[in-house]
């Protein structure tokens, strides 16, 4: 077992990194438990922009006394409400305005101060509610111009109080459970990576297969959830199994080239992704898991199940950690990664441990997709579209690395998330892969990659 | 079920302008793969380049047909040294998914709901070829004869097509067997051997990747003068597709894209052709229109496997020149 002293420095290292890794999930789960009963969860997981339909500034001088004057318009949508009353109040002055028929209300005020106005909520009529019933109440300083405005703004309740930061840790949160979802495929391309060199661009349909199979069995066919997982998991290894006993072994025995058996797996995605299509058809369904009910902490409102999912996705890679350090097929994974050719030399039996990674690969693959499915509904090509942010997670962890791959998917999960605070989301899966390039600018060799020539 | 029919429309196929497009995408791609060893993966980010390059300033700023063909060449330069300054210098495995990474980055910009006055978001562009259309030396008629017939529009738009077409194969041609073509071939043989002649590798493959793009982003034009500009169109399954084309033909050869484009949509038109009559006198009923789509796509990802595994340099390729040794 020569072959392995090399790793020892890098087994340290995993064991820094997912450690670091876990504590800071869990740290991120549960420290804000405790402040979830205080907060009401009353935003949505989207930020909305409030949008300005709800009231508008009266002209100016509507006040038509000389003197100081606060006042508005209150509209609900575009019509103008009438009879609403606006208490105003302030140094020993209190007075309450009522809008009139054009939705006006003025109330004069004797001299420059501090008021506060503070909307009437029963005085509106039926199916009006102001948009943020929180806050009826706003803070006016008249200072030097004579008329000041004061907003109502009426509609749907949304989303006007969510603070940058409130909003910072909602996409952190989902970041962090797309990225635990994207780490279970991904480790699976790592691990086919290291130990075959094959790119395989039909990855993303083994998640499919996975979502699919879970969706057939409990929406379809109404089974069990717990059969249908097990049932889904199973096949799911099969498939990766059959994968190589069937394309793959052939191959290597013919001598293929690597390039060639690249442009294989295309031709597989193609085939398999448009057999999905063939039998399920192209809409997007939901799987019907019987599992309900949402959980809120601090400002984060989240599915329960997208909850289990990140824990189930934590304890398996957990397991797939310790399988790769501490037993003996996983430390022999690892050294047919590293050298092939030397594994097979110390006794090691590389067809064999290549078989195995195969169907791990099927088995994580198909738990991510059945996650994954969960989370955001099953289609055909569910797998491909994200084929390429899995591909990104890899390539950014150091190819062939099964905790670089960790690592790049929490990085993309967390980026493609968090950038859409800025920019529109249907650009965020572009993001992912501009930090894949970028990466690649700077650090080739990816996060955890050995610094070695890749030229 | 006609025979007639679904022969003729096959045969239709093979001087279609698309047939054209993917040719040209497909020598391209011969010129990055073949000849040079790069992995090019984002085929479909130069012809979408190429695409917008073209529609963006006729419609926006009512440039000129010559003008906007020469935006688009620029355009997909600019393009290839993005794409190249990171990656040539990396294995051939990191230019493969930097280049789909770029196509989809290039797919996922266009069609961003921001940028719709531009690039009319995910629906596209339209009217682009009005210009084009009125360059047309040919008077209103039926040109051509059987199941070759065009209307003088159709028949300009293919003319122009087959006319880059040939002239990229003379061109690729000439370069190949030119000492700048020897040095390429050389690169893809064994980088290490042509670095110790002291020959600049980067600054070569470089130049391939211009090379290819710029061929790319020119099909992409073809590709978009008869129709409209759909967003949808430019993703992965294109580039896919283009490499199917080439690897049919042979990778490495003068006349294999062009053929291989032909047999590509042959195929695809006379199995979808079967299909759907097989569906009209009742042996196929259980199959739904879109189903007998679909199946045409299963057919494509088999004809690809398995020409890899069993005839890996194409219909005209030599196997001693295989670039699979990437």
């Amino acid at each position: 077992m020569n072959a392995l002293t090399p790793a020892r420095s890098s087994v340290h290292r995993l064991h820094l990194v997912l450690a670091a890794v876990i504590i800071a999930v869990l740290a991120l789960l549960t420290a804000p438990m405790a402040a979830s009963a205080a907060t009401e969860p009353t935003e949505s997981a989207a930020p909305v922009e409030p949008a300005p339909v709800g009231t508008e500034a009266p002209d100016a001088g509507a006040g038509a006394d000389a003197g100081f004057t606060i006042g508005g318009i209150i509209r609900d949508g575009q019509e103008p409400v009438e009879g609403v009353d606006i208490l105003v109040e302030g140094d020993g002055f209190s007075e309450t305005g009522t809008t009139g028929d054009d939705g006006r209300w003025s109330v004069p005020v004797p001299a420059a101060g501090q008021y506060e106005a503070t909307l009437d909520v029963d005085t509106l009529p039926e199916g009006a509610s102001p948009r943020d019933p929180d806050n009826v109440t706003r803070q006016v300083t008249v200072g030097t111009t004579s008329t000041v405005n004061v907003l109502f703004p009426l509609g749907e309740a949304t989303t006007s109080t969510v603070s940058i930061w409130d909003t910072i840790f909602t996409r952190l949160v989902y970041g962090l459970i797309f990225g635990l979802l994207l780490a279970l495929a991904a480790i699976g391309i790592s691990l086919i990576f290291g130990t075959t060199g094959v790119n395989n661009f039909a990855h993303g349909e083994m998640l499919t297969f996975g979502a699919l199979g879970f969706y057939l069995f409990t929406t379809l066919l109404g089974w069990n959830v717990i059969l249908a997982l097990i049932v889904t998991l199973a096949l799911s290894a099969a498939f990766g199994y059959l994968q190589d006993t069937v394309l793959f072994k052939p191959m290597r025995r013919r001598g293929v080239g690597l390039t060639q058996v690249l442009i294989v797996t295309i031709g597989l995605s193609i085939v398999v992704r448009y057999l999905y299509l063939f039998f399920f058809g192209g809409g997007t369904n939901n799987i019907a898991s019987g599992i309900t009910g949402n959980v809120s902490f601090g400002p984060v409102t989240i599915t329960l199940v997208s909850l289990i999912s990140a824990g189930v996705s934590i304890v398996i890679l957990v397991l797939v950690g310790l399988f790769l350090t501490r037993t003996r097929i996983g430390k022999a994974t690892r050294a047919v990664s590293d050298n092939a050719a030397l594994a097979a030399a110390s006794g090691i039996n590389v067809d064999r441990i290549i078989r195995i990674v195969w169907t791990l690969a099927g088995l994580l693959t198909g738990l991510s997709g059945i996650l994954y499915g969960l989370f955001r509904g099953v289609s055909w090509d569910l797998g491909f579209l994200i084929l390429l942010l899995l591909f990104a997670a890899v390539t950014l962890g150091g190819l062939g690395s099964a905790f670089g791959a960790l690592v790049g998917s929490l990085i993309i999960g967390v980026a493609t998330e968090l950038s859409t605070i800025i920019i529109p989301p249907d650009l965020r899966y572009a993001v992912a892969l501009i930090v894949l390039i970028v990466v690649l600018l700077v650090r080739p060799q990816g996060v955890l990659g050995r610094r070695e020539r890749v030229g | 079920m006609d025979w007639g029919t679904i022969l003729s429309n096959a045969a239709g196929e093979l001087f279609s302008p698309v047939t054209a497009a993917y040719a040209l995408a497909a020598i391209g791609l011969s010129v990055h793969f073949g000849y040079s060893g790069l992995l090019n993966f984002g085929q479909a980010g130069f012809m979408a380049i190429g695409a917008y390059a073209f529609a963006i300033p006729v419609l926006s700023f009512g440039w000129p047909t010559g003008l906007a063909f020469l935006a688009a060449i620029v355009a997909s330069i600019v393009f290839a040294f993005i794409l190249g300054i990171p990656t040539l210098r990396l294995r051939a495995d990191y230019l493969a998914i930097v280049t789909i990474a770029a196509a989809e980055i290039v797919r996922y910009v266009v069609s961003t709901v921001g940028l719709t006055d531009v690039t009319g978001g995910s629906q596209g562009l339209n009217g682009y070829n009005r210009d084009f259309y009125s360059l047309n030396p040919f008077p209103d008629g039926r040109y051509g004869f059987g199941p070759w017939t065009y209307s003088a529009n159709e028949f300009w738009v293919v003319i122009v097509g087959w006319t880059l077409v040939i002239i990229a194969t003379v061109l690729v041609f000439l370069l190949m067997r030119s000492p700048w073509g020897r040095v390429v071939k050389g690169i893809r043989e064994d980088e290490d051997a042509v670095r110790s002649l002291g020959k600049n590798v980067y600054s070569y493959k470089m130049q391939a990747l211009i090379l290819g793009g710029v061929m790319g982003a020119l099909a992409g034009v073809i590709f978009i003068l008869p129709r409209s500009l759909q967003p949808a169109n430019y993703g992965t399954a294109l580039t896919f597709f283009v490499w199917t084309a080439l690897l049919l033909g042979g990778a490495a050869t003068l006349l294999g894209p062009i053929v291989g484009a032909m047999i590509f949509w042959v195929v695809l038109s006379l199995t979808g052709g079967i299909i759907n009559g097989l569906r009209d006198i009742g042996a196929l009923s259980f199959i739904t229109d879109g189903q007998a789509g679909q199946i045409r796509f299963i057919i494509v990802g088999l004809v690809l496997m398995i020409i890899v595994v069993f005839r890996p340099q194409g219909i005209f390729g030599n196997k001693k020149e295989l670039s699979f040794s990437v």
